[in-house]
């Protein structure tokens, strides 16, 4: 145990915070796709799993292939709406439950996937060969870039939402019933939101394969439980710190902080030398933790059990 | 102004669940009519307003509204031509949207939803006066969640939503029935007045003998999927919650079985 403790240098931790950040923020943005989908829509979208992996591999062919970063970063940005404009007709157009047609989505990407990087399961692109937005190997322009990213994408999000059209979306993860009462088409709306969605999933696949270096047809496993342990951590924090003064743009900067807070809490295990496999199960048991605290605390006011209880009081049992 | 002609509607169709909920419905609103529609339950009241505000497709018939037949129209490209509120008061409104919001959301309906701002401000100026005029202290509260509100204020809001751009039809789907009797007759009397006002055309679905009496200029009953009873101008005038009764038994062949409609 001695010598556990005497093996964790706590120098060393502060010194891998900022690689942390500078994923959490890359992340951040995943998990703002996720919370278009999954809290404005009302929709759990697991196709991001496979779309995460899409921004990846079309950025990283499209470098190696000699095109300019930006001009990836665009098309693998447009891939995203696509892979969501599917999900959406499978589930509007064609009756499928939006959860089952997520999954056929991310299902049918890992073989589109593979097809885009030739069929191998990854490829590289050094940044010492290719010009890249941003890479881990220099932290400190990493974090700048990726902050830029996020300011962007915020901005751009609460313009959005805040005009008729994003308006009209919100409305339909709202109260469907309503919408197409006041003439909203709501199918246009979902297929639009999860759009939006696996862009900006896409987007956020397309920086972290050059910040990696490499894009792995694996890479998105598991990115819609991190996007949602974000999501719910940052809504957590914000809701504690800033009360009933939480705006929408307050809500996506804390979901920014929550992406950043997984990966600090990531870098926390690793560095307590605990086996990174395990990361998957703490971030699944917070996630189901963070989701089932309101419903209990529901519960625990207006149950059966406490109304037994009282029941048996009454009666002098 | 709107025109229903023969309209059936089957549930189920061919299981054990079967169910005419429509059979053969024709009815002709003039321009300012309002409407009050009375009939037992499952007698196709909401079914018949389900059918014009076009939840569904009807199996047979055709819905005319304003010269325009909408029979093949989904609901959400009738929406504008029609104001709705429904029997709960969540379902007319977003909760977790703020009162502003969801007024300016109304204040589109029928019309293209761009890239603009979702509120101006002189639409808030409008909002403003309008919510005045419900007196529930609304007009201070733009900027408050719906889902703060009370279920009698959230279906006044619904209820200047479903009007804010005046709507062809306006269809009420017993939009009281939940309310408690104070709150109920605060939302009919703010009904009266937006109708009066504005000459809508109205639908208003009323399991209250008493309310299909005082209000509205015409009166029809319906049973088993038809419109068996229809009557209007001076004959409504002099209409009695007894006379009601005597005439449901008498098309019915059985007693109004809620007590809800006798009393209150």
């Amino acid at each position: 145990m001695e010598a556990y403790l005497s093996s964790l240098s706590l120098i060393g931790l502060i010194g891998r915070l900022p690689a942390s950040v500078a994923q959490g923020l890359i992340w951040g943005i995943m998990a703002l796709g996720v919370y278009v989908t999954f809290r404005l829509l009302d929709i759990a979208d697991l196709s991001v799993d496979g779309t995460f992996a899409t921004g990846g591999a079309v950025t990283a062919m499209l470098i190696i292939a000699g095109v300019n970063p930006w001009t990836s970063m665009i098309i693998a940005l447009i891939c995203g709406l696509l892979v969501g404009c599917v999900t959406g007709f499978l589930h509007t157009k064609l009756g499928i439950p939006a959860i089952l047609a997520g999954i056929l989505t991310q299902y049918a990407l890992y073989s589109i996937n593979l097809a885009i990087m030739g069929f191998k399961a990854n490829q590289a692109i050094s940044v010492d060969k290719y010009y890249l937005l941003i890479s881990s190997r220099n932290i400190p322009p990493a974090i700048v870039t990726g902050l830029g990213f996020v300011i962007v994408v915020i901005a751009v999000m609460y313009w959005f939402f805040g005009t008729e059209m994003g308006s009209a979306l919100r409305a339909t993860g709202c109260n469907p019933t309503m919408s197409k009462a006041q003439g909203i088409n709501i199918n246009t709306m979902k297929v639009l939101g999860l759009a939006i969605s696996n862009g900006l999933v896409s987007l956020a696949g397309c920086l972290s394969a050059q910040y990696s270096g490499f894009a792995d047809v694996k890479s998105g496993q598991g990115a819609i439980v991190i996007g949602l342990a974000a999501v719910i951590i940052g809504e957590v924090l914000g809701e504690s710190i800033m009360g009933k003064k939480l705006n929408f743009a307050g809500r996506l900067i804390f979901i920014i902080f929550g992406g950043i807070i997984y990966y600090v809490i990531y870098t926390l295990v690793l560095w307590l030398k605990l086996d990174p496999n395990l990361m998957k199960l703490f971030t699944a048991i917070i996630v189901a933790v963070f989701l089932a605290v309101p419903y209990l605390k529901g519960q625990a006011k207006n149950s059966f059990a406490r109304a037994g209880k009282n029941s048996a009081i009454k009666e002098g049992k | 102004m709107l025109e229903l002609k023969n309209i059936h509607k089957t549930f189920n169709p061919g299981t054990i669940n079967e169910k005419i909920a429509l059979n053969g419905v024709d009815l002709k609103l003039d321009e300012g009519d309002f409407v009050t529609v009375i009939g037992g339950n499952g007698a196709g009241k909401s079914t018949m307003l389900n059918a014009i505000a076009g939840v569904w497709p009807v199996d047979e018939g055709s819905i005319i509204i304003d010269g325009a037949d909408v029979t093949g129209l989904p609901d959400y490209k009738r929406a504008k031509l029609i104001g709705r509120v429904f029997q709960d008061p969540m379902t007319g409104t977003a909760a977790t949207m703020q009162i502003e919001e969801n007024l300016a959301i109304a204040n589109r309906r029928g019309l293209r939803r761009g890239l603009k701002w979702q509120v101006s401000s002189g639409e808030r100026e409008q909002f403003k006066q309008k919510l005045k005029v419900l007196n529930l202290g609304l007009e201070d509260r733009l900027t408050s969640k719906v889902g703060l509100l009370s279920g009698g204020q959230r279906q006044a809001l619904t209820l200047l939503m479903a009007t804010l751009q005046r709507p062809k039809i306006l269809l009420l789907d017993e939009h009281t029935a939940a309310l408690d009797p104070k709150t109920a007759e605060k939302v009919l009397d703010a009904t009266d007045t937006i109708v009066n006002s504005q000459k809508l055309t109205t639908l208003m679905v009323t399991h209250n003998m008493k309310d299909a009496i005082i209000h509205g200029n015409r009166l029809i009953m319906m049973n088993a999927g038809r419109i068996v009873l229809d009557i209007k101008g001076e004959e409504k005038k002099r209409l009695t919650v007894e006379d009601l009764l005597h005439q449901f038994e008498r098309v019915s062949g059985q007693e109004f079985a809620s007590d809800k409609a006798l009393l209150g």
